[in-house]
């Protein structure tokens, strides 16, 4: 038994620079090698490998030829790239503030009270278990553009001419101006049924007393969601916030699934541009290039905000 | 307690070993990777028919999407462990790669036995696509690298139904009069035309399909070349199509993010009057409305005194293991697979065009019409050299920028040729 104010004295004798036999040491070793082994192999030896070719030219096939970092240097220029990333930025964007805003103001009713609580929970979680490719033919359906026998199929379409707003009418996964906040809207559809349940669940383990002793002290709504929720709800928020930038950064399947291949160049993200390098160019080591840049710039992303929260949880 | 961790050690390593290597497959087993969902229960049964006449158990494992399973036959390669019969659906220059790397068997010898009686029996323009020529750009040796299973190729579909309702007698002979139906079309409230040019495979076959028309096959290569530019009045008159075609309002709307599963679901519940559409969609239509009555003809041409050429030829091509050691086994299931009452049944089944050409004359009218076409086929892998895929793909989602009303053809042609100057300037470099 460690006593903490005896630092490494245990039962009165001192183990401050205690070493284990070797042979204890290896047999220790042995026991964790098997998950030591996974690791190197599928975490570590694919991320070293996807490394290497980055620093290749190379099919996919047959021999690879070394160019250093020309992949990098042309991926600095790649205007497409950077632009693809651009719009994964505003598609996160939405996220964060329309999906997420959505989800925590869905979490602040269901925490309460209320009639019906239960069947909320289950519907606002239907979004996320859905497939993102059922998402995306459901979503075609209600953006279709097109029309058979003077009636429009879609269903978006078909409600606006219902209302008697014909003129609304309007092509919305072929127009630049509306194609990438239609995928944006779809996506954050979809996710903010993850962040409801993160977000619900951390409410729930906020002590009720502190409300109670804040309405003791005469506390109103707007006071106590600023003074004990939200600080209460940092973590969470900081999770959801981490987990909703990673996964929209990453969207894919709903884009293919949306637009196909693309909207001439308006509806490119980091992913499909990795997909195109890899399967419809060929060009497997420039494909590693933007897959390692787009690492980097995640896991920056990443712990830039896990900094910023954890000096406003200290403020 | 040593013992036990150095037991528990080389017992981990034998099996991660062991489990990364390659399974030998039993000697009358051979085994088939395929993509073709839609041909799967046919496969499966022609499979059964051969056990049952050889002996020979085929293993048919099927991986899809078909991106998927072009993948899967890279990681294949890579880990070596292809199967005794795969697809390499992919581009020439990769197939060539394939081949260089000694993982597909030449097939020449196979199809010349008997005095040629196998390469006889199949179409020349299916056998073409797999064909590598004497001194070909990928330096590989000549041979015959494939097997083609169907033959397929993409044309316009029309819908009589639809035509008759919007006045139209006959489909239209020329581009010009295929600009007057789609006003006619439009009068009566029918969408003109539907496919998916969401994929940008649709956008590049429908745009060379003109490209040959106006240009000729001599002066594309030499644009491949680098010896003409994109700017080059002609390749812009290839852009102008795409401008006049949706300024005309001949293109359903959306039609540039629609995929061409929809595209074929537009066209088989008429919500448009042609479909730009490969044989393979016939399966499709019939499924989805076996009602429809519908017709092919290649695209209008602009230049009616070249003929229209239209992508086509092998529709599904299976290669050899050039490293199995169930080779001939391979090589003698396929030649079997091809033949006349195989042939038929597959065709039957799926409602594909026969590779085997002695069983063309059995197929149903719609297929029939749409082999007639099979003597004006082309395809990238047939030509001498293919384009650059980055300029390919400035070039496709330039003509959906034009379709949009966002480009011009004179800008999209400048963007083509900016971009192709640049591969050009890397791979001199």
């Amino acid at each position: 038994m460690i006593r903490p104010d005896t630092g490494n004295v245990i039962m009165g004798q001192n183990f401050s620079g205690y070493r284990p036999p070797a042979r204890d040491a290896f047999r220790n070793f042995l026991f964790v090698l098997p998950a030591v082994a996974i690791f190197a192999v599928f975490y570590i030896y694919p991320f070293c490998e996807l490394f290497n070719l980055s620093l290749h030219q190379w099919p996919g096939i047959g021999p690879k030829t070394f160019v250093g970092l020309r992949n990098f240097q042309e991926l600095l220029g790649d205007k497409v790239w950077w632009s693809a990333m651009g719009h994964a930025g505003y598609i996160t964007l939405i996220a964060l503030t329309f999906q997420n805003a959505l989800a925590f103001a869905l979490a602040l009713a269901c925490d309460r009270e209320i009639r019906l609580k239960r069947f909320y929970r289950l519907v606002f979680f239907i979004p996320p278990v859905l497939s993102e490719i059922v998402v995306g033919i459901l979503w075609n359906w209600i953006l279709n553009s097109g029309t058979q026998g003077g009636q429009q199929i879609g269903l978006l379409n078909n409600f606006i001419v219902q209302t008697g707003f014909p003129n609304l009418v309007h092509n919305w996964l072929s127009d630049p101006a509306t194609a990438l906040t239609c995928i944006a809207v779809v996506h954050a559809w979809k996710g903010f049924g993850w962040g409801f349940i993160m977000l619900l669940a951390g409410l729930q383990t906020i002590d009720r007393q502190l409300y109670d002793a804040a309405k003791v002290d005469g506390a109103g709504g707007w006071s106590m969601f600023c003074n004990i929720t939200i600080p209460m709800m940092i973590p969470v928020i900081l999770l959801v916030v981490i987990l909703t930038i990673l996964g929209s950064m990453q969207v894919f399947v709903l884009i293919l699934s949306l637009v196909n291949q693309g909207l001439v160049y308006h509806t490119e993200v980091p992913v499909t541009r990795i997909l195109a390098s890899m399967s419809g160019m060929n060009q497997f080591g420039y494909a590693c290039a933007q897959a390692v840049i787009f690492g980097v710039i995640l896991v920056a992303a990443s712990f830039t905000l896990k900094a910023i929260f954890n000096r406003l949880r200290q403020a | 307690m040593k013992k036990i961790g150095f037991l528990a050690c080389c017992a981990f390593l034998a099996f991660a070993s062991f489990g990364c290597g390659p399974a030998k497959a039993p000697a009358n087993e051979i085994e088939v990777w395929h993509w073709m969902t839609d041909r799967q229960d046919a496969l499966e049964a022609l499979a059964g028919k051969y056990e049952q006449q050889t002996g020979i158990k085929v293993k048919l494992v099927l991986f899809a999407p078909s991106d998927a399973y072009t993948q899967k036959v890279l990681a294949a390669a890579q880990a070596g462990v292809l199967p005794d019969i795969f697809g390499i659906l992919d581009k020439r220059a990769i197939v060539a790669s394939f081949i260089k790397e000694g993982y597909v068997m030449d097939l020449a010898p196979a199809f010349r036995a008997d005095g040629g009686a196998w390469e006889k029996s199949l179409s020349v323009k299916a056998v073409d696509n797999n064909r590598f020529t004497a001194s070909n750009v990928y330096q590989v040796p000549a041979g015959i690298y494939g097997v083609p299973i169907d033959v397929s190729n993409v044309q316009l579909i029309y819908n009589r139904a639809l035509l008759k309702k919007a006045g139209i007698v006959r489909p239209p002979a020329t581009f010009e009069d295929l600009l007057k139906d789609v006003d006619a079309l439009r009068r009566v409230g029918i969408s003109p035309l539907v496919t998916g040019f969401g994929e940008m495979w649709i956008v590049d076959c429908f745009a060379s399909n003109y490209a040959f028309n106006i240009l000729g096959e001599p002066k594309i290569m030499a644009t491949f070349r680098g010896e003409v530019p994109y700017t080059d009045p002609e390749w812009v008159a290839v852009f102008n199509v795409f401008k006049t075609l949706a300024g005309r309002k001949a293109f359903i709307e959306g039609i540039v993010t629609k995929g061409n599963k929809y595209a074929e679901q537009d066209f088989a519940l008429e919500r448009a009057a042609f479909s730009f559409d490969g044989s393979w969609a016939v399966n499709i239509y019939k499924s989805m409305n076996p009602n429809l009555d519908f017709g092919v003809m290649p695209l209008p041409a602009i230049k009616p005194a070249t003929p229209m050429r239209v992508w086509g030829g092998a529709g599904s091509s299976f290669v050899v293991n050039n490293r199995s050691a169930n080779r001939d086994k391979a090589v003698a299931f396929l030649r079997w697979l091809t033949a006349a009452p195989q042939q038929v049944y597959l065709s039957a089944q799926t409602n594909n065009l026969p590779s085997n050409c002695e069983v063309n004359a059995g197929v149903s009218r719609i297929l029939g019409d749409f082999l007639k076409a099979m003597e004006n086929a082309t395809h990238p892998a047939v030509w001498e050299l293919n384009e650059d895929p980055l300029v390919i793909e400035t070039f496709d989602k330039g003509i959906q920028a034009i379709i949009i009303g966002e480009k011009e053809p004179e800008q999209v042609a400048r963007d083509v040729q900016a971009v192709k100057a640049r591969q050009m300037a890397r791979q001199k470099k």
